[in-house]
């Protein structure tokens, strides 16, 4: 008897739930289920950190920081399924899969929660908004940027970039491209391909320099060739003539930065991702905003994101990592 | 029973009731409840029907496979290659829906499959006379291996709408589709194993393959027939994987070969062959599900999941042998 109340009672309490979020009490916190790839990775460790950080700015929200084992879309199946059990409020996913998660994420919809997803993006159907942490024309002009910030009187740089058919690096290669006029006497020598593999790059990077001696800097829009080229800058005794810049992860570039062959790199902030992610979720989730294209929905300290047709929207420039703050970071990721 | 003969030979060893207090499946019965009322009482989300429901889709597909291993287990064989049939029938799939194959067709297809892979490995096994863990090590790699060179990173997504049932469709209020395929599967292994002479048979090939063979066993026939039916489950299985996921990529089911040897062996069934039961089996799949469930609800990560689960299988192997060690 006990249990078929019980039963029924929670029944009850589901069908609630689907009939309106809106009945969230002020007294429940609004619960954020921070879903990532896999537990135990840096990087997502800092993205938890951040979403703490807008939860204690927002007040009354608990972040429930989870994910599987490994990254297998079955394993975040399992774990999207006891959340959508345990009726969090909002469901924010680094999905390991675009698609496989779908009917899992569209069960959580239909019951009531508020499902985006962030850094890796499930497809449209599956959730309400995806925030990605930057766009391609905010990528093109920073490492640009972060090159002739360091040359106030002009100079030549060259590109360092991954293969020639690397789909990420030649839009942020054209997207610099189009915003070079922008910066006053910067040349842009030539294009070389490390096809990401270390020595290749090295080479590459050497052959550069030996090419262009009047060279300033070295864009490497890619986490392989930026390590490899600081390396070849450190060899060939050029530090402090020829810079490296581009995209590069903390923990590999610690030892460039401190050796001054990188003066700045950049890539996205996971902090500023978590907290960015969970702040969205609790407009989204507190039926303060609305995912619509179009909208601009406020995240913070992070300013407000703009939504594209596909409800989709970049969250800030790819945050710069110096002499200042690497050491916070190089341990992250 | 009697004690009025001079020499006492009893026809049972013990009474019919004693062995059922004393058997694997009362004990792991015990634990299922035990973890079902440690659930209701840690999580206040725990007792709700649709809650439960989704909570079986922890464990119905791969049960499912367990069934068959079950089996395959018993008769001193083992298929390590089954989580690598999944990608591989759902990479068949895949390519077939994108081709336009309706459901029924994508349906024959996937156990077709099923049915090749378990035919291959057992050829192997009982033609060449390999040993299967060897075997299905080398297919696991190898049915895995052509379908990351069908999909490399791409995935298959065309499935037809009502291929969506399998793996996502409810045959009445809470009970999904899935669920009923796996307690008729049960039900058929039941008897299968233990009310057939082919069930007989596994036994007997479990227990000595050499004295079976003299009696009369056609014991390559027999381990054929077992990985065809272990194919076949992983067919079906990796039918309602596809169809709860909606989609392929070479990745699926990635390591479900080392759950569902777990799952067996938690109900147990002899990892060296000869003994076992499908109910021992069964309760092991709830105890399983209800475990990673409940963990789950509380938000225990994965990882401390994966331990727990390590220290039960390890615990319940553990115990009878020191049970007996301690009275013996």
């Amino acid at each position: 008897m006990k249990f078929t109340r019980r039963l029924f009672g929670s029944a009850a309490m589901a069908a609630a739930l689907i009939a309106g979020n809106a009945a969230t009490a002020q007294d429940d916190p609004v619960r954020i289920a921070l879903v990532v790839k896999a537990l135990g990775i840096g990087f997502f460790e800092a993205a938890a950190k951040g979403a703490e950080e807008a939860a204690a700015e927002l007040g009354n929200v608990e972040v429930i920081y989870t994910g599987p084992t490994d990254t297998t879309a079955e394993g975040q199946i399992e774990v999207i399924n006891s959340l959508i059990a345990q009726q969090v409020d909002a469901i924010a996913v680094s999905a390991n899969d675009t698609d496989a998660l779908v009917p899992a994420l569209k069960k959580a919809m239909q019951r009531g929660i508020t499902v985006i997803s962030w850094d890796s993006g499930v497809a449209t159907e599956g959730r309400e908004l995806h925030l990605n942490p930057s766009s391609n024309p905010l990528i093109g002009n920073m490492i640009i940027k972060l090159a002739a910030d360091e040359l106030p009187e002009g100079g030549q740089v060259a590109v360092l970039s991954a293969t020639t058919t690397s789909t990420n690096q030649n839009i942020w290669i054209e997207e610099m491209t189009k915003v070079l006029g922008d910066y006053n006497g910067i040349e842009v020598v030539g294009t070389v391909y490390g096809d990401d593999l270390a020595d290749k790059s090295y080479r590459e990077a050497t052959g550069l320099m030996q090419t262009y001696p009047e060279l300033d800097a070295i864009i490497a829009p890619t986490s392989v060739g930026i390590v490899a080229a600081a390396r070849a800058v450190e060899d060939a005794g050029k530090v402090g003539q020829v810079n490296v810049t581009g995209l590069g992860l903390p923990s590999e570039m610690a030892g460039a930065i401190e050796s001054g062959a990188s003066k700045s790199f950049a890539i996205w902030n996971p902090i500023d991702l978590g907290y960015s992610a969970a702040y969205l979720a609790y407009q989204l989730a507190t039926d303060a905003a609305e995912a619509t294209p179009g909208a601009e929905i406020p995240m913070g300290r992070m300013g407000a994101l703009t939504l594209d047709e596909n409800t989709e929207g970049a969250m800030a420039d790819p945050f710069v990592y110096d002499a200042s703050n690497i050491d916070a970071f190089k341990d992250i990721f | 029973m009697s004690d009025m003969t001079a020499r006492h030979l009893p026809d049972r060893l013990q009474s019919p009731a004693a062995r059922l207090l004393q058997s694997w499946e009362l004990l792991l019965l015990g634990l299922a409840i035990a973890i079902f009322i440690a659930n209701s009482l840690a999580s206040p989300y725990f007792l709700n029907a649709w809650n439960l429901s989704d909570a079986t889709f922890n464990f119905t597909e791969k049960a499912m496979i367990a069934f068959a291993m079950a089996l395959l287990i018993i008769a001193g064989e083992i298929d390590l290659s089954v989580a690598a049939i999944i990608a591989l029938v759902s990479t068949a799939m895949g390519a077939a829906a994108a081709a336009g194959a309706g459901t029924p067709l994508l349906v024959l297809i996937g156990l077709g499959t099923g049915l090749a892979c378990g035919a291959f490995n057992g050829l192997l096994v009982t033609r060449l006379g390999l040993p299967s863990i060897v075997v299905t090590i080398g297919t696991m790699s190898l049915f895995r291996g052509v379908s990351f060179i069908i999909l490399g990173d791409g995935a298959y997504r065309s499935y037809p709408p009502e291929f969506a049932y399998f793996g996502q469709g409810y045959v009445g209020w809470v009970i999904s589709f899935e669920f009923v395929l796996f307690g008729l599967c049960a039900l058929a292994y039941y008897v299968l194993l233990h009310r057939t002479n082919f069930g007989r048979s596994v036994f007997a090939i479990g227990n000595n393959a050499t004295a079976a063979q003299f009696s009369g066993i056609r014991v390559g026939r027999v381990k054929f027939m077992l990985f065809l039916l272990t194919g076949l489950m992983s067919g079906v299985a990796a039918i309602c994987l596809t169809s709860r996921l909606g989609s392929t990529r070479p990745s699926i089911a990635s390591g479900w070969e080392l759950e569902v040897v777990t799952m067996v062996v938690l109900g147990g069934v002899s990892i060296l062959g000869g003994s076992g039961s499908i109910p021992g089996v069964v309760i092991a799949a709830f105890v399983m599900g209800l475990v990673t469930f409940g963990l789950g609800l509380l938000n225990v990560p994965g990882i401390v999941m994966s331990i727990f689960i390590g220290l039960m299988l390890i615990s319940v192997i553990a115990v009878p042998r020191l049970w007996r060690m301690w009275r013996g």
